[in-house]
């Protein structure tokens, strides 16, 4: 499958701000499930930094913009071919071990109900694998997909409370449940392409990777109760949502903040 | 240098000077409490000189009525206050442990024995001290600084921005003295040129330690237009508005030269140039026109400007 | 009763090291005493060396004693040691470069990958990035004991920022200026080497991105910082800025410093503040220390900083343990120091030992340090000892024990004369392109008597450290 990208994020401010620093984690990882065929990044009035791939694999680039700042405009453009690996994140080179992947962070604190919900779902299972998809299986049933029930700041124990959510809600909870049974497992973002099935989607989406051994990464996205296939496209990867976010950036100031998305995926005819 | 190197010299100077200046206050109200003419039916002197310095909320706020006893405490000792003499210090001191290493060994040790010796005057009953007498020791203080700062420091920017905080902090804080003088301290307008008029210029030339500098310039007899002249025009008075300019300008156009930039191309000197112009200009009788207090009000604002410009141009760090 | 070895006397007979001290000793009159001790005091305040005890409220412009009678170590002495600690230090880089890169130790089974990647000092944000020249931890501070004539401890490694080196420099330079006989009639090496040396080692690591004479600045948390004497002197001793996060900024792939003359590039950062506080960023979003962007234009390349980022899980206590391994792992050599033997209250078998034996033991918590939330068995009451017993059982993968091992004394200048009280020794090893120690360190000194806990924040002091020359 072709898509094309078309991405822009707007923070604008009621008040002069200084200086504005971004950390874009905004390119199409490299592995067999996907090929950039173009891709631009690009900052309104920003000066590019430094760019990097870091240790697992996502490539950050650097951006700054010069006060005074009322705006900071974010511009993604590209088309990407895809490709189904059945959610294997296979030939994806990096070098962090996975058991750095067990560790907790305040979005993905396990609470009781979380460590009852991972200790049901994967009783009598012995296979790494089998154990994943059924927690991913039991975060589908447990959360239901609903806008706007939950905020950026709500945890995943929060979200089981509420038994609803958005996508990061579900991934939040995946991974958290993963961790608690000792599987290494990672929050990752990106875009998924909504075909006109009638899914419930974003097309900025977020979803869950768990290493299984002998294979490897394999992504979970609880809120399509699927793997991702050929309709989405992968970023990045982090501990949880902050650490995964295609956008980190700070503005001095004490001006009002207002953001402002818009994403559009298409599939290129062929 | 870091800009905030360079702007924590600057301010070193400036509470070293504000300190200075808090002192003066003090000691003009201590002595213009001691005249007979006072008291009945005019403001109290001591709620004037909380005005003039700048902080009659504060004190109100704290002790109410202006009573002596609590005012010396309150502009002294105050830690509540952050322009009193101790707040000053302490602050001054700060400024420079920060950048210790800029500063010469014999600048820091003045400024650390200024420190220690005030929290050992804190420590002792208030009662053993005459007010006069803390006054000159913080006055001594100020000139022990500036003789280790022109005795040991390098001619290099450091030293120009501690000059300038000097400079632009002595032509407010001197500016601000003469107004209290004239817009606070003498009761009516009527007044202008009676005794007590007269009585009071001589109480401020005293407390700038200028009375025997003024007589030696002037001679004969003491007025009010000698006076003003003497503080804000005549370039031979070390207090005077336009040798606090002058310095100020001077200090810019070493700063200039030290960084190889282009004479007289900075928005600072630009600035101090026009101020200096305007004061070389003017003549006794032309404040008197404008008015006396409009006049410093005035130039109190442009040496605000100025200070703007140099924070923008040096201190902040955000110029190109 | 526990011998303890005396540095000075062995029996009645002064040991050789010290023989130019005896005379010394004995010579001067206690108002002498009194006057110098009173005036090393006063100069240590004139320079504004003092200490501020993190958390503890009170005089910020304290001092840490210092006690006049200097520690001498002779040269083979000393060779000894400064083989084995450059042994160390290589070996904990080597460590850092290998579980930042493949984790090849790690692979080999020869540490257990949880202590690794499950350590929250593992920071997995450098992951992947090589640092110039590979070197994580460019000062390191090795933690030193000494219980008899040839036999030494190392009690823990600081390989992130080891602080004190300012009173190695500082209590030469005021023994010097009191006694400067003592410096005529005995041969001792220098150690006011080590700021040049400083300078050179990370100038050394500069990016590649830097071309010609690399900008180097320490960046420090702040005046409101208990060791913030000691950044503003070396900045002073090595000719560099000393800047705070607001001072700096990140535009095009590089770091700038605000000067008076418009933006400055700086190409190496000796950081005094710990990782979470470098860039909002990266770590603590809510810190106001940092840099904005400064892990990004770090991880490209364009600035330097040291120590590097995530050095810290190669000086956890749960590490140390397996410091001996890593020598023989990527040096191929025998540990020349050994560690203090040490059991893991997170082993069943350990925990229970531990347990039984806590009247002998000392405690400590994995990530304490400055002698808080440890118990010296020997030392406490009934009491203590019981309260303990209960924290480790409820968390006993917080702690480790050792042995209370037999520190060694020397001669200290105490109310009464000269009494022995218990020391150790904090040496600094830079590395960069070239591996480097200043003959000496930092002596602390336990002043009350009897008392094993050197640490400044509680009672401890210091003291001058010789090393003779041949």
């Amino acid at each position: 499958m072709i898509l094309t990208v078309n991405h822009v994020t707007t923070y604008d401010y009621d008040a002069p701000m200084g200086a504005a620093v971004q950390s874009l984690r905004m390119f199409p990882s490299r592995f067999e499930g996907q090929r950039v065929i173009e891709w631009d990044v690009s900052v309104e009035g920003g000066l590019r930094g430094g760019s990097f791939r870091d240790g697992a694999g996502d490539r950050i680039e650097g951006w700054s913009i010069r006060p005074p700042v009322d705006e900071v405009a974010i511009t993604v453009k590209g088309q990407v071919e895809t490709f189904d690996t059945s959610g294997v994140l296979r030939g994806h080179r990096e070098l962090v071990h996975p058991m750095a992947y067990l560790r907790e962070t305040v979005a993905t604190w396990i609470d009781d109900s979380l460590a009852a919900l991972a200790e049901e779902a994967v009783a009598g299972a012995t296979e790494d694998l089998n154990r994943a998809h059924r927690l991913s299986a039991a975060i589908s049933e447990a959360i239901a997909y609903k806008p706007g029930a939950t905020h950026s700041h709500t945890t995943a124990a929060e979200a089981l409370a509420q038994g609803e959510g958005v996508c990061q809600d579900h991934a939040h909870a995946l991974v958290a449940v993963a961790r608690c049974v000792d599987l290494p497992a990672r929050y990752v973002s990106g875009y998924l392409f909504a075909t006109d099935d009638g899914t419930p989607h974003e097309a900025a989406h977020a979803w869950g990777e768990i290493w299984v051994a002998g294979i490897g990464w394999i992504g979970f996205d609880p809120a399509n109760k699927c793997c991702p296939d050929e309709r989405y496209i992968r970023l990045g990867s982090g501990l949880d949502a902050r650490e995964a976010a295609p956008i980190r950036g700070i503005t001095q100031g004490s001006g009002e903040e207002r953001l402002h998305v818009t994403v559009a995926l298409d599939q290129v005819q062929q | 240098m870091l800009s905030r190197t360079a702007e924590n010299l600057f301010w070193v100077a400036r509470y070293m000077e504000r300190a200075e200046t808090m002192a003066r206050l003090l000691e003009v109200g201590a002595r213009i409490a001691l005249t007979p003419s006072t008291g009945h039916g005019y403001r109290s002197e001591w709620e004037s000189l909380l005005q003039a310095s700048g902080t009659a909320d504060g004190f109100s706020e704290k002790y109410g009525d202006p009573v002596q006893r609590n005012i010396e405490s309150y502009l002294f000792f105050d830690r509540d206050n952050p322009s009193s003499v101790v707040s000053c210090i302490e602050r001054a001191r700060e400024n420079a442990r920060i950048v210790r290493t800029a500063i010469t060994g014999q600048v820091w040790d003045t400024l650390n024995t200024a420190f220690q010796e005030i929290r050992q005057i804190e420590r002792q009953p208030r009662s053993e001290w005459e007010i006069t007498e803390l006054c000159e020791w913080v006055a001594r203080q100020s000139a022990l600084l500036r003789g280790a700062m022109d005795g040991t420091m390098l001619r290099n920017d450091g030293f120009f921005f501690m000059n300038l905080g000097y400079a632009l902090e002595r032509a407010d804080n001197t500016a601000r003295l003469i107004d209290v003088k004239y817009f606070v301290l003498l009761p009516s307008v009527e007044m202008v040129g009676s005794g007590l008029d007269n009585y009071q210029w001589q109480v401020l030339l005293r407390a700038l330690q200028s009375y025997r500098a003024f007589h030696w310039a002037y001679g004969g007899e003491l007025t009010a237009s000698k006076i003003m002249h003497f503080l804000i025009l005549n370039p031979a008075s070390p207090r005077s508005l336009i040798s606090a300019t002058r310095k100020a300008m001077h200090h810019l156009d070493n700063l200039e030269s030290f960084y190889e930039v282009e004479p007289g191309t900075g928005l600072p000197q630009m600035r101090a140039k026009a101020i200096m112009t305007e004061l070389n200009q003017t003549q006794v009788a032309e404040i008197i026109d404008e008015g006396l207090h409009e006049f410093l009000t005035r130039f109190i604002g442009e040496v605000g400007q100025l200070t703007a410009l140099v924070q923008q141009t040096y201190l902040s760090g955000d110029a190109r | 009763m526990t011998e303890y070895f005396n540095e000075m006397f062995d029996g009645g007979q002064v040991r050789q090291p010290y023989s130019g001290l005896d005379g010394w000793m004995r010579e001067m009159p206690s108002e002498l005493r009194a006057m110098k001790q009173a005036e090393a005091e006063a100069l240590f305040r004139r320079i504004g060396i003092t200490f501020a005890v993190y958390g503890e409220g009170g005089d910020p412009d304290r001092l840490i004693p210092f006690d006049m009678f200097p520690r001498v170590f002779t040269q083979p002495e000393w060779r000894k040691l400064e083989r084995g600690i450059k042994q160390r230090a290589r070996a904990l880089n080597a460590f850092l470069l290998d579980v930042y890169g493949r984790g090849e130790i790690v692979r080999a089974g020869r540490i257990p990958a949880r202590l690794v990647y499950q350590n929250d000092a593992y920071e997995r944000a450098v992951s992947g990035f090589i640092p110039p020249r590979g070197i994580y931890s460019h000062i390191v501070g090795v933690d030193l004991v000494r219980t008899g004539p040839d036999q030494f401890y190392v009690l823990e490694d600081n390989c992130r920022t080891p602080s004190g080196v300012s009173y190695m420099l500082e209590n030469r330079e005021i023994m010097m200026r009191m006694f400067p006989q003592l410096f005529r009639e005995n041969r001792i090496e220098p150690v006011d080497g080590y700021s040049d040396a400083l300078r050179r080692t990370l100038a050394s690591v500069a990016p590649a991105k830097c071309d010609g004479e690399p900008t180097v600045a320490i960046l420090t948390p702040g005046h409101f910082n208990s060791a913030y004497y000691e950044h503003s002197f070396l900045a002073d001793l090595m000719g560099v800025e000393l800047v705070e996060g607001p001072d700096l900024f990140c535009e095009g792939g590089f770091c700038w410093m605000r000067t008076t003359e418009g933006p400055k590039k700086l190409d190496v950062i000796y950081r005094r503040i710990d990782d979470a506080f470098l860039d909002p960023l990266c770590f603590r979003p809510d810190s106001m220390l940092g840099i904005p962007g400064l892990m990004d234009v770090y991880r490209s390349g364009g600035v330097s900083i040291c120590s590097a980022p995530g050095a810290g899980v190669a000086d956890d206590k749960a590490i140390y343990t397996f410091v001996p391994e890593m020598v023989r792992f990527y040096l191929g050599e025998e540990p020349l120091l050994e560690n203090v033997p040490t059991w893991q209250c997170a082993k069943k078998d350990d925990c229970k030992y531990v347990l039984e034996n806590l009247s002998e033991l000392v405690v400590k918590e994995v990530h304490g340090s400055g002698g808080y939330g440890m118990l010296v068995g020997p030392k406490s009451t009934k009491e203590q000892i019981e309260n303990f017993r209960h924290k480790i059982e409820d968390n006993p993968e917080n702690y480790i024990a050792q042995p209370t091992l037999a520190l060694s004394t020397t001669p200290t200048f105490v109310e009464e004369g000269v009494a022995p009280r218990h020391v150790d020794l904090r040496p600094y090893c830079l590395v960069g392109e070239k591996v480097e120690l200043v003959p000496g360190g930092l002596t602390r000194v336990a002043l009350t008597e009897g008392s094993l806990v050197v640490n400044s924040s509680q009672g401890g002091g210091v003291k001058d450290t010789w090393v003779l020359a041949e």
